[in-house]
């Protein structure tokens, strides 16, 4: 691999590039118009306009990236997170164009892109499921009314083609079953463009873990666990490695069964399967898998000392992987807050703008992985993802003091941002203690920004 | 003539999607409080809509265009 398209912006385009350049390679970044100054750009060796500053006609423009690719020579193509990164599509369009796609194999992503499709591999992998459907539920009614009875009531019906969130509807009544799944059939009809739905368990508070997993179609091995308990709407706020207060039976399947799911799906690249974990019933069960690099894997960096992205630019380049299961060791407790420029105290209304004063902590137990520079103007297109404060700590309890003290020092003016909420969340009792779960934002915290 | 104003910054919509019809065409009656677009601003979407009802007279802002807190987005002929 000699010269690298890198087809994503802010934080996560820095982080590629940085990788890219450590290994030698040559970069190329594809910016839209406004993007043409960015930090990222600036680490760029040579910066391709795709588009316009709205992302369809731009960062999303399958078209003119692979063109701005070859154009520029580049043999390879790294999507980074979010936009065209799980676009089985496009990852087709880069291949055909001679490029190497910096990810596992287009079939693999569309597979793992169908939910009911991945939840009949999980199966196949031996990885815990929630009792329910396991796979496309029948139009049967009698025997949706059975399941429903055998499954048990709260149930979630979700649509197959949703994900992060979309398409789930609850049903905490027999009675309300049938028609509930009447309508989550049409709303991911007109959503998704796939009426297929399924059904599962519903876990009132439960956890999110994941497992970080890297395969080269021959050897697969995981990058132990992370907990992205803390959410909003879905979104991980604070994510977290290890996961913390895991029994080592649950750890021990969850890391087994999701090396046992690379390598059924023969999986190149980096990759995450994410449980739910019941902490009643000490259950973990499959969510999905992500077939990219995910926002959070800098905690994961911290306590294995690999680097994510060199492993995946190495994998793509030459198809192997030098790591061995028995290479991976872990070291202490990392933390991460994603800081977004959205103001907490009017309902994360976005908050865009020029960033008049950006002072981030120091030292080597913090990492900052930022996308933005003081005197950036922040624009109002495109994901409200500023940076990420990262801190490393001997265990849990240092890591949660000194992300604490890092967010003291952490000075963003200009803008609204998460920062004072993260201050909140990180020194909140139920947080110290590993107890929320998924939905505790919404459901414990009337006024998340700290607003009275 | 009543002129509904965008209420934040950021992309103005006509469409719920892409693939998907106008929510409304002008020359059509709309209602007080119907939804006459939106705006899209760091992936949040705020529905646009019209405080009257009337006539839609004419959208003053193309599809997928900047808008700023007080532009306005149509003109309604109350009645």
């Amino acid at each position: 691999m000699s010269t690298l398209l890198v087809a994503n912006r802010g934080e996560i385009a820095v982080r590629i590039l940085r990788s890219a350049r450590d290994m030698g390679i040559r970069t190329v970044l594809a910016v839209s118009e406004i993007d043409r100054d960015s930090m990222a750009a600036g680490l760029a060796d040579e910066v391709a306009v795709v588009g316009p500053a709205p992302a369809q006609a731009s960062y999303l423009n399958a078209e003119a990236i692979v063109l701005a690719g070859t154009e520029a020579g580049c043999d390879a193509v790294h999507p980074g997170y979010g936009f065209l990164s799980e676009n089985a599509a496009f990852a087709r369009r880069v291949q055909e164009s001679g490029m190497t796609w910096v990810g596992p194999d287009p079939d693999v992503i569309d597979l793992m892109g169908h939910k009911t499709r991945a939840l009949e591999a999980a199966v196949a992998a031996d990885v815990p499921v929630l009792p329910g459907s396991n796979g496309p539920l029948t139009d049967d009614d009698d025997a949706v009314l059975a399941l429903g009875r055998e499954v048990g009531y709260p149930l979630v019906i979700k649509a197959s083609a949703g994900g992060g969130g979309r398409g789930i509807r609850l049903v905490r009544a027999e009675e309300d079953l049938l028609k509930t799944v009447d309508v989550a059939r049409a709303e991911a009809s007109a959503s998704f463009g796939d009426p297929t739905v399924y059904l599962e368990r519903f876990v009132e508070h439960a956890r999110h873990v994941e497992v970080q997993v890297l395969g080269d179609g021959e050897t697969f091995l995981h990058l132990g666990d992370r907990d992205c308990s803390m959410q909003r709407r879905s979104q991980k706020i604070v994510e977290e490695a290890p996961a913390p207060e895991l029994p080592d039976h649950v750890r021990e399947r969850i890391r087994a069964s999701a090396v046992n799911l690379a390598r059924l799906a023969k999986y190149t690249g980096v990759g995450t399967v994410e449980y739910l974990y019941d902490p009643v019933r000490h259950e973990a069960a499959f969510i999905e898998m992500n077939t990219r690099l995910q926002v959070e894997h800098p905690v994961t960096e911290f306590v294995t000392g690999v680097d994510l992205v060199a492993e995946q630019l190495r994998i793509a380049a030459t198809g192997r992987t030098r790591l061995r299961q028995e290479d991976i060791s872990f070291d202490g407790h990392a933390i991460e807050c994603r800081i977004n420029a959205e103001d907490p105290d009017r309902n994360f209304l976005p908050s865009p703008g020029r960033l008049t004063r950006l002072d981030w902590p120091e030292g080597e137990d913090y990492r900052v992985d930022a996308g933005v520079r003081e005197g950036d103007t922040v624009a109002p297109f495109y994901d409200s993802l500023l940076a990420k404060l990262i801190v490393h700590g001997h265990d849990r309890r240092e890591a949660v003091r000194r992300m604490s003290e890092g967010l003291a020092a952490t000075h963003i003016e200009g803008i609204k941002t998460t920062v004072p909420l993260l201050a909140r969340l990180v020194t909140d009792p139920r947080f110290e203690a590993v107890e929320h779960w998924t939905t505790y934002i919404e459901t414990e915290m009337p006024s998340p920004g700290g607003a009275r | 003539m009543a002129e509904i104003q965008s209420p934040l910054p950021g992309v103005f919509y006509r469409k719920p999607g892409p693939d998907k019809d106008p929510y409304v065409q002008e020359g059509d009656r709309v209602e007080a409080g119907q939804v006459i677009g939106m705006v899209e601003i760091m992936k949040q979407f705020t529905e646009v809509h019209s405080d009257v009802a009337g006539t839609l007279e004419s959208f003053s802002v193309e599809d997928a265009a900047m808008v700023n807190p007080g532009d306005t987005i149509a003109v309604v002929a109350e009645g």
